[in-house]
């Protein structure tokens, strides 16, 4: 045992040397990454990862993160440390993140704090985040066209208003090419759990559906479709490699259209706090390239919307649009506010589920 | 030909049983440092910034105590459990129902001064706790089912009742949607006491005192103790060996519970389901470790506690995974219950042939 020990340790001495430590380099701009969830291969802290990737390759910054931090008490510690630790531009790239993240703002006030998916600003916070949801629109008119049953499942994460805003747009886009089409909902109350998730869309088959998509991080409901022989619609980021045959297109983020802007203007000084939420026209949201079986009209149609919306023509929630109960919830030639996008708490027509 | 025997030792090793604690230790750390040069990061550097990160500076060791309050007070109730030979892995759910205790005092009575409010959070925190433990406690004395089962199924329940009121009835209506109750009102929140460590602290002492006290100096804790080493003698010298273990499941919820309540009230200062960060779990980590020692319960759940934060500090340097806790958590466990082996036996050297 002892032998072992003392043979364990001196391989850890030796590989120590063997590798020495990089020093950071003393005057760059230091930028730090807080997220939920681990990096993994294809999710939601995947495609933030990329976004940072692309600022680490800016001239004078240098990049780190943390991830799988919790939402809360965690949160505090760990940005309170980056900030203590000189890092001169935050990202915390979860809802739960917002009230640690003020906290800490008010105490380092040369810091700049970027907060992702919230609404609360401080003179040195920001909020911002993507309109995802015009790129589940477009994936809603692809999944409507495609679908035989009628019956589109929706794997879902927790009922707050950014994934019910999803599931909206999704319902909006998929009726928008056929009326008859129900969008069922399961909620998994995960971010990420790979068997959880796969489980919810097999229920979503068992029922019928021949079309599945999803608001989590796990290719799990990608798998699902695929070994079911109907069709998926991804999210975050492309994830047709799960689901080769099964894969029709993806809403996904490009983060790497934001975050080096930026980090561009705080090494300017010309960052002010304000709320960001760009969506298609400036890149940040977008449609994966199309699976092989979506036919070329499908493909034109989706295209034409895209370039609708992105030249401000054509608005996602643009009334009328009835809830679940037939209530009109935006008058027609109205379209929703951002106030209540953000603080969306009903299902439109054509959703099957309960929105709590 | 030299071979080797097991011998069972006489007496428990005494000196010696920290000497291998720290030899386990060091096995562990110099695994994990293997693990960390197999992916290409100094491993020495590595456990530097570990240390750096958890203990080395007063931010640090704060930080490290903050955590490691919840844990104690869970792994406190645990172990009294265990050392009752009642595998209670339900610390996670009594921690959740505590919480929800504490907030329904708050959502009911916000306007209530501080003399009320505290004292009843903590009254109807320790019996929602306590009484999602005695329940599972019932159940195997009454029915005879396995109280690893329940109190684990009891944690889905529990954490699931939580969600319920944080995304229903208890939802701010202020939050924009999102699951977590309104901040509590000053009168609600455990203020600090020194530094950035609230007075949850205190509620740690007294709780380990009384507890100890309660299991060296009276008749019941001595019963307990009993009860623990033998069942059936217990039963047998007409012990209330049923009564006791409900009694240790209700006094390990309420700890647990007590947990719950403090998290809500000084870190988060509202109820919200990220709360629940799986303190039970590790609680159980903690009392396995740490039997019932006080000390060692302390000892354990700040060395944990700091992994984890430690751990934090390591990621944001070297971008070390964040798994890697969890495989540091696991070795050390795995290498000091090998290393508690010896404190009982021995290697003896035998000639044959």
């Amino acid at each position: 045992m002892r032998k072992l020990v003392g043979i364990v340790m001196l391989a850890a001495m030796v590989a120590a040397f063997g590798f020495g430590a990089p020093v950071a380099q003393a005057k760059d701009l230091k930028v730090g990454f807080v997220y939920v969830s681990p990096i993994g291969d294809a999710g939601y802290s995947y495609a933030h990862d990329l976004g940072r990737l692309a600022v680490e390759k800016l001239d004078g910054v240098t990049t780190s993160y943390v991830e799988s931090v919790p939402e809360g008490a965690d949160a505090t510690r760990v940005i309170n440390n980056m900030a203590r630790k000189g890092y001169d531009v935050i990202f915390a790239t979860s809802f739960g993140y917002m009230d640690p993240m003020l906290k800490v703002a008010k105490k380092f006030p040369n810091t700049t704090f970027m907060h992702c998916s919230g609404y609360k600003t401080a003179p040195n916070m920001s909020a911002y985040f993507g309109r995802i949801y015009q790129a589940r629109y477009l994936a809603g008119i692809v999944a409507g066209s495609m679908t035989k049953k009628n019956i589109i499942g929706y794997a879902a994460a927790f009922p707050i208003p950014e994934v019910k805003r999803g599931i909206n747009a999704f319902t909006l886009g998929v009726r928008s090419v056929n009326p008859e089409a129900k969008v069922h909902v399961v909620w998994t109350k995960t971010w990420y759990d790979p068997a959880t998730e796969k489980e919810a869309a097999k229920s979503l088959i068992d029922i019928g559906a021949d079309v599945i998509t999803q608001h989590q991080d796990s290719p799990g409901p990608q798998e699902a479709a695929q070994e079911a022989g109907i069709y998926s619609v991804g999210y975050n980021s492309d994830m047709s490699q799960f689901a080769p045959k099964a894969h029709l297109t993806s809403a996904v983020w490009n983060w790497a259209a934001f975050y080096p802007i930026v980090v561009e203007k705080v090494k300017k000084g010309e960052w002010k706090a304000d709320h960001y939420w760009w969506g298609l026209s400036e890149g940040v949201v977008d449609l994966a390239p199309y699976g092989d079986m979506v036919p070329q009209n499908v493909r034109d149609m989706v295209d034409a919307r895209k370039a609708e919306i992105k030249n401000g023509s054509f608005k996602v929630f643009t009334g009328p649009i009835k809830d679940q109960s037939g209530k009109v919830r935006v008058a027609k030639g109205e379209t929703a506010s951002d106030e209540m996008l953000l603080g969306m708490d009903w299902f439109v027509e054509g959703v099957e589920g309960s929105a709590q | 030909m030299l071979g080797f025997k097991i011998e069972k030792r006489q007496e428990p090793l005494k000196w010696g049983s920290f000497f291998i604690f720290l030899v386990a230790l060091v096995f562990s750390l110099g695994v994990s440092a293997l693990l960390l040069a197999i992916q290409g990061k100094p491993p020495v550097e590595a456990l530097f910034l570990l240390w750096d990160g958890a203990f080395a500076h007063d931010w640090a060791l704060e930080d490290t105590l903050l955590k490691a309050i919840p844990i104690f007070l869970c792994s406190l109730g645990v172990a009294v459990c265990f050392r009752m030979q009642i595998w209670n892995i339900g610390a996670e759910g009594q921690y959740a129902l505590g919480a929800v205790g504490a907030t329904w005092v708050v959502v009911t009575m916000p306007e209530a001064p501080f003399w009320v409010l505290m004292p009843l959070m903590f009254v109807v925190s320790a019996i929602l706790g306590g009484l999602w433990a005695a329940i599972p406690a019932l159940l195997r004395e009454k029915m005879g089912l396995n109280e690893i089962i329940s109190t684990l199924m009891f944690n889905y329940i529990g954490i699931l009742f939580l969600e319920f009121l944080v995304y229903g009835a208890w939802k701010d209506p202020s939050s924009f949607g999102f699951p977590m109750t309104i901040m509590f009102p000053d009168t609600a929140i455990i203020g600090p006491l020194f530094g950035r460590i609230h007075w949850g602290i205190l509620v740690c002492a007294v709780s380990a005192t009384a507890l100890t006290i309660f299991l060296k100096h009276t008749r019941i804790g001595f019963e307990i103790m009993v009860s623990g080493e033998n069942p059936r003698a217990a039963r047998y010298a007409r012990m209330p060996y049923s009564a006791l273990v409900v009694l240790v499941m209700g006094l390990c919820g309420m700890l647990a519970g007590w947990a719950g309540l403090i998290e809500t009230s000084a870190t988060l200062n509202r109820l919200q389901p990220t709360i629940m960060a799986g303190y039970g779990f590790t609680a159980i980590v903690v009392a396995w470790l740490a039997r019932l020692r006080i000390t060692s319960i302390a000892g354990y759940s700040i060395l944990l506690a700091g992994l984890r934060v430690g751990v934090e500090n390591l990621q944001l340097e070297l971008m070390v995974p964040a798994s890697f806790t969890g495989i540091m958590q696991g070795l050390i466990l795995l290498s000091v219950l090998a290393g508690q082996f010896f404190n009982w036996y021995t290697f003896q050297r035998t000639k044959r042939g």
